[in-house]
């Protein structure tokens, strides 16, 4: 995603070429107007972007090296932050336990998400059909937490009880076992239908000649969508695969709620560790370089999904 | 679409495949819709049937209470034989405060960068296509790790549990934002813009009167995403917004959730409430679900 939006900041040669055609009374008053409107333009946003961006990382960056509780000033630790959470176990845990989340949701929502796609792409469903399956996607993840903590609530959940009567007890949010389980199976049920319609999207742009080829050739359906569906949708794969990655370790509301702010450990995952860390312990320094830990880990992802996935080609053109 | 699936659909229309991808279709949308029926259902239900009627369809006498107890609307003795625990709670206030929350930011936000995005796209200023860069660059950075320092920065300025310091992280600006329209932007015929110029309207005439009228499509997309996208928002609100006069619907529920006794939870409230936070939402679906679906196309298509 990245690499195909530098290159398209990139090219600017042949505007600018056109613009100095345009401008004939005095150039250079006019450059000099145009960037005053361009200061006046972005104004707002800078303004935004410093002090709520910038500012931040920075600040962000130098708590990380500082013993900060909020109510002291921060004092200068060098990298014992670091080194403390290089020998903490409940990091490693967290991050071990929102990997498993993230591997894990992600591959059953990019699965399940893309025979959906392939079977709207069939039907030419109505709109509103759709939409309806947007709806979890839509509604705030605490809304979700409860519904479905509601649905499997021990004594009288509706969801605990249908499953009981066909003989599977234990799925419950308490139950060490099945906690993290319990916590994919709602978060793919929230973004299924919002990833299918995106891969959905992608098939769309896939020119009908090369499937009415394919089927000249005797392809079955099956075939054509390893063969052409798939390997044509690529960059959006890729898209989804990155933004899913992102999501999924910051995924948080649903636990926070789903436990009522005491989750058992093994569902706490990496943002709530922080989220403790900061705002139950007040150690912000602290909190502030497992963050950091996390910037790196998703900007290393990311880099990597981007390379193998060889997103800014696409095979269509 | 039409075009896209037409030849698809001709070379499958008699084979059984067709019925099975219904019948998928089908248990994909009753999955995605019956916890939220479950959700109403439970709402309607007055609590001392909750467990009688565990797994009724529907319940034998729906009521209103729930929804009137959590909006404050019927007295603490009323709550209290409803099954609440008689603790204040103004879901209308809560409401309010989230329609503020998101509305605000969903305007102002997308003017802001629209008017970055119009710079970027169309004007030339020395240091451009940096700037643009390290804007991008602020995609990739979790919110969880600007978050901490700007909670310490509105403690600072005693801006916590105020609507301004709620709303003032997000006000202004959105990378994402700022890259969507940018886009939009340079795919623009630049004729008319030019034709202004000669006329000599300045660079920001041509946004106001040109740029920004052709572009209402896209900037009111951008504004229901992030309508959306801040309707939902919880954890920021959580840390920075958690008192009774500027807590929006996410906080409320999960503050009246952790209210809640473990052992026994308020279900019929909490339902009510959280189907007070869906609402809205399906509003929006019914009035603007083909939108969002073409911006979805939109954004998956590219």
């Amino acid at each position: 995603m990245s690499r195909t939006m530098l290159e398209r900041t990139g090219s600017r040669a042949p505007r600018g070429a056109n613009d100095s055609r345009v401008v004939s009374p005095g150039p250079s008053r006019l450059r000099r107007a145009e960037k005053w409107a361009a200061l006046v333009l972005l104004l707002p946003a800078l303004l935004g972007f410093v002090v709520f961006y910038l500012y931040p990382t920075v600040r962000g960056v130098w708590y990380s090296m500082t013993d900060f509780n909020l109510l002291n000033d921060p004092t200068f630790l060098g990298m014992a932050n670091f080194e403390e959470l290089a020998a903490d176990p409940q990091v490693w845990d967290s991050l071990r336990i929102t990997a498993v989340f993230a591997v894990v949701n992600i591959a059953i929502v990019m699965v399940l998400a893309l025979g959906l796609a392939a079977f709207m792409q069939r039907l030419n469903l109505r709109n509103w059909v759709r939409s309806l399956l947007l709806l979890p996607w839509l509604v705030p993840n605490v809304a979700i937490a409860l519904i479905w903590g509601w649905l499997l609530d021990a004594n009288v959940g509706y969801l605990s009880q249908l499953l009981k009567s066909v003989g599977i007890s234990g799925v419950s949010f308490y139950n060490g076992d099945a906690a993290l389980g319990i916590i994919i199976v709602i978060s793919v049920w929230s973004g299924l239908g919002y990833t299918a319609l995106l891969l959905y999207a992608g098939m769309l742009q896939v020119p009908n000649e090369l499937y009415e080829a394919a089927a000249l050739d005797g392809a079955s359906e099956t075939r054509m969508f390893f063969r052409v569906t798939l390997p044509l949708i690529r960059p959006v794969l890729a898209l989804v695969l990155v933004v899913s990655l992102i999501g999924s370790f910051q995924v948080f509301d649903l636990v926070q709620v789903g436990y009522g702010n005491n989750p058992i450990p093994e569902v706490r995952v990496i943002y709530y560790y922080i989220y403790q860390q900061a705002f139950s312990f007040y150690n912000m320094g602290y909190a502030s370089a497992i963050a950091i830990l996390l910037v790196v880990i998703l900007g290393a992802l990311t880099v990597v999904q981007m390379r193998l996935m060889r997103a800014n080609r696409s095979d269509l053109s | 679409m039409t075009t896209a699936t037409a030849g698809i659909r001709k070379s499958v229309r008699f084979r059984p495949g067709r019925t099975a991808a219904w019948i998928i279709i089908a248990i994909a949308v009753i999955a995605t819709v019956f916890p939220f029926y479950w959700m109403v259902r439970t709402a309607l239900t007055p609590t001392a049937d909750l467990v009688p009627q565990a797994s009724q369809l529907w319940p034998s006498s729906p009521t209103l209470i729930n929804f009137q107890r959590v909006l404050g609307l019927a007295s603490i003795e009323e709550s209290v034989a409803a099954g609440g625990t008689g603790a204040s709670i103004d879901f209308i206030r809560y409401t309010i405060n989230s329609v503020i929350y998101a509305g605000s930011i969903a305007v102002i936000q997308t003017l802001s960068c629209a008017a970055a995005a119009y710079a970027f796209a169309r004007l030339r200023f020395p240091g451009r296509n940096v700037l643009f860069g390290v804007i991008l660059a602020g995609l990739m950075i979790p919110g969880i790790f600007t978050l901490l320092p700007n909670f310490a920065l509105m403690r600072e300025l005693d801006l916590l549990n105020t609507m301004l310091g709620l709303v003032a992280p997000a006000l202004l600006m959105s990378p994402f934002t700022i890259f969507f329209l940018r886009q939009f932007f340079l795919s623009l015929p630049r004729d008319v813009e030019e034709a202004a110029m000669l006329d000599g309207v300045g660079s920001l005439g041509r946004f106001w009167r040109i740029a920004l009228p052709l572009s209402r499509g896209p900037i009111a997309t951008m504004m229901l995403i992030t309508l959306v996208g801040m309707w939902k928002d919880y954890l920021w609100p959580l840390v920075a917004g958690n008192s009774e006069l500027t807590r929006v619907l996410t906080v409320a529920l999960g503050v009246f959730q952790q209210q809640s006794p473990n052992t026994a939870p308020d279900w019929t409230g909490l339902m009510a409430g959280a189907t007070l936070s869906v609402l809205p939402v399906l509003l929006i679906l019914v009035f603007l679900g083909k939108q969002l679906i073409q911006s979805l196309n939109f954004s998956g298509g590219k």
